[in-house]
């Protein structure tokens, strides 16, 4: 069998305004336009892969939380109504997707032979989390491609950014490993923004972009910089200081879907590129990829 | 129309086991038994409103209140959902909700009612509604909490809830899904290992039991802050549902208090507790902490400096304001604005009140509820008739109260408006829904302004 490979990474955020922003037939709520920096950011993203031959799409959610491991949907098939219990007003979208068990038990089980507290996830009534519902049609709108779903492990809350690092570099690097000896071709999405303090009031109208801004300077200077370490491949930096990045920034990177994408792709120490970086009431949100294929293509 | 009034708060867990799988494990056997005893309870007490806030209906945009009447769906705990699933259908008092949030915008807080198809109700909701009332026998409403508000908030949204209890004449049961300590075993467990997580946090649990128990809610809430530092993860909400409960009990320390259940769920602290307002002889409240009545803080962060000043919730300009004065039979409270002259709130006279012309202002901030009817430099605005004449009767209860008496007991009105072909069909809605259903006689006189940029003042006598 082909050696399996992870052929791209992304930085693929997901809040639902994007999806409401875009008004694709799935999503109830209508509105006029909004966030066009960050939806043009997807369609660069969408467009960068378009000709890259892939067969999954593996994403980690910051908001399928769960506080007792690290979870994997293990069915062939969900399909639901997602509505954000945080945004119903935005997002109440039809979702029909597939996963790929497969590879989802093949992570599972090496992430269970290294020592991560794991559990595959059977219940047909379960409902797909926004987040991963947001990214996935985001990045892959025909929703083609089937997926595995990674829950977020909430170990910061019981622990340190330190710990929940070290686990996710563990998963990480046990999910590389499946995928590779699953023989696939795999696109690996962290769907998570970088600072993430809100703003706690909405405008009349959600998508009025002369209300949008992050919420503070310290904020935007930890977004640009961590955007920096991206471009310039200095991704073990931002391993280095994703404890201040975390604490600091209050950053989405405490669900852990950042040190996961960056140990899977075997910390990086070439430039990403930048598609889009834009704020999402108030929070920093940028879609970065790391194009491997092309990095590999490169070094042969 | 009677005043209504809490007549009873619970404290239940938030973990779907109970309703899953009590036979799995004693502990949560026990929890069930202690749910079943608090839903007959409630069914006993004559209660015609359920209030849920829920720890695990996390918000950013201000408060949410659920407001579908009848939400129905299929509930999956993201981590216990081999357990099982929870079909829904609960019964919603729409009408209370919708008064709630509009109660909430009164008093300065940011606040929306959701009623979606399919939205995710939370475990927490879920597994309470499910257990306390069962064949949805009482109307419900559920609250989220709100992962950045403070106490001031949490107590000024108990305080609008009690305002429509109170206004509505309900028997609300109030009920806060939580966990004590929250940290669960980060491992699957044997459900007959279960336990709480460490001596220290039992030992934490116990000392908030005891304090329950003997009816010290108030003491619990101003421990919040500490009890979460020592017994609770970071999870997305804090330990602040005892701020809202304890407010909702009017931040009192002499209740009635009985734990009838207190067990581990995969390692958090899980209780049943019952605090039922019949004083309970131990010492009363020392409440040290800013008893707030309208939410002034950081809410408008979206908007830029000068859009904060729109008329909407823009402080009052106009004649500075006064202590009320005191004579014999004078009242006076916090809980109203401040007068614009050397008068008193009211004067008792025997059995009866008098009430000096009461405005819309709110206490504390000044702001108008619906926005001043000109700005500073005297140019109109497009103010809200509805909402300012809402906040006269929330201020005449207010003062009301505090002479013992209520709306209830409101004989005759005399009403002023500003601009009577403008606004008499809204002040008239308003009055309907409100002190037309209790039936005082009225006069309501058209007059050229008033001493503050207000649309409405209403002169007020009652019985006490």
């Amino acid at each position: 069998m082909t050696k399996g490979e992870i052929v791209a990474g992304c930085l693929a955020p997901h809040p639902p305004h994007l999806v409401y922003a875009e008004n694709p037939p799935q999503n109830e709520p209508t509105a006029e336009g909004g966030w066009e920096q960050l939806r043009w950011g997807y369609e660069r993203l969408r467009e960068s892969l378009a000709d890259v031959d892939y067969d999954v799409i593996v994403v980690l959610s910051p908001h399928w939380q769960t506080y007792i491991g690290t979870h994997f949907l293990g069915l062939p098939h969900f399909k639901n109504l997602s509505v954000d219990p945080v945004f119903p007003n935005l997002f109440r979208y039809n979702y029909d997707l597939d996963i790929d068990v497969d590879l989802s038990k093949q992570i599972h089980d090496k992430a269970e032979q290294a020592g991560l507290a794991v559990k595959m996830m059977t219940n047909p009534d379960f409902r797909v989390d926004y987040g991963t519902i947001t990214t996935g049609h985001m990045f892959n709108p025909k929703w083609d491609k089937p997926m595995v779903v990674v829950s977020s492990n909430r170990s910061t809350a019981y622990y340190s950014v330190d710990v929940m690092q070290e686990m996710m570099i563990e998963l990480g690097k046990v999910t590389r490993q499946a995928i590779e000896e699953s023989g696939k071709k795999a696109v690996v999405l962290a769907s998570n923004s970088l600072s993430h303090r809100h703003f706690t009031t909405e405008s009349e109208v959600p998508e009025d972009m002369s209300k949008e801004h992050i919420t503070s300077h310290a904020m935007h200077l930890w977004d640009m910089r961590i955007i920096d370490y991206m471009r310039s491949g200095q991704c073990q930096r931002i391993l280095d200081e994703m404890p201040e990045f975390t604490e600091q920034a209050i950053a989405e990177s405490d669900g852990g879907a950042f040190s996961w994408l960056l140990s899977a792709l075997e910390v990086p120490d070439y430039p990403a590129i930048l598609h889009g970086y834009g704020t999402i009431i108030g929070t920093g949100n940028a879609i970065v990829e790391w194009p491997v294929y092309k990095h590999k293509e490169a070094n042969q | 129309m009677s005043s209504g009034e809490l007549i009873d708060s619970f404290v239940v867990p938030v973990h779907p086991h109970t309703v899953l799988a009590p036979e799995k494990n004693e502990g949560w056997g026990k929890l069930r038994q202690a749910y079943d005893d608090a839903a007959k309870r409630i069914q006993d007490s004559g209660a015609d409103l359920l209030i849920i806030y829920s720890t695990t209906w996390p918000s950013i945009i201000g408060h949410q209140i659920q407001a579908d009447p009848n939400p129905q769906w299929v509930m999956v705990d993201n981590d216990f959902h081999d357990l099982g699933s929870i079909e829904y259908s609960f019964n919603i008092d729409s009408e209370f909700a919708h008064a709630w949030n509009a109660a909430n915008k009164a008093r300065g807080l940011q606040s929306r009612t959701i009623s979606y198809h399919g939205f995710p109700i939370d475990v927490g909701s879920v597994v309470a509604l499910t257990l306390l009332n069962p064949g949805n026998k009482i109307p419900a409403v559920i609250v989220s909490s709100n992962v950045y508000s403070n106490r001031s908030e949490t107590t000024v949204l108990a305080k609008a809830c009690l305002d429509v209890i109170k206004n509505t004449g309900r028997k609300a049961v109030a009920v806060t899904a939580m966990s004590l300590s929250n940290r669960m075993f980060t491992e699957d467990i044997d459900p007959k290992d279960d336990k709480i997580h460490s001596l220290k946090d039992d030992e934490w649990n116990r000392k908030i039991l005891e304090f329950l128990s003997e009816g010290r809610l108030e003491d619990v809430s101003q421990l919040s802050r500490t009890i979460h530092r020592q017994i609770r993860v970071q999870k997305v909400v804090t330990f602040k549902p005892m701020w809202w409960l304890s407010a909702m009990n009017e931040n009192r320390n002499n209740l009635t208090g009985e734990v009838l259940a207190y067990e581990a769920i995969h390692g958090a602290g899980g209780a049943v507790v019952h605090l039922n307002p019949t004083p309970s002889g131990v010492g009363d409240k020392e409440y040290d902490e800013d008893n707030v009545e309208v939410f002034g803080g950081e809410r408008g962060v979206l908007d830029t400096a000068e859009e904060v000043d729109t008329p909407v919730e823009k402080s009052s300009s106009g004649p500075k304001l006064w202590e009320p004065t005191d004579a014999e039979g004078s009242v006076n409270t916090d809980a109203a604005p401040k007068p614009v002259g050397a008068y008193p709130h009211a004067r008792r006279v025997g059995d009866m009140l008098y009430l000096s012309g009461v405005g819309p202002r709110q206490p504390g901030t000044n702001s108008i509820p619906g926005g001043p009817i000109h700005d500073e430099n005297g140019k109109p605005c497009d103010y809200d008739i509805k909402a300012q004449t809402q906040a006269v009767i929330d201020n005449i209860s207010r003062i009301l109260e505090e002479a013992g008496s209520s709306l209830d007991k409101v004989l005759d009105v005399t009403s002023f408006l500003v601009d009577m072909d403008r606004d008499f069909q809204g002040y008239n809605e308003v009055w309907a829904e409100t002190l037309g259903k209790v039936g005082p006689t009225r006069t309501t006189l058209a007059i050229r302004a008033l001493p503050t940029p207000i649309a409405v003042e209403m002169k007020v006598i009652a019985q006490i």
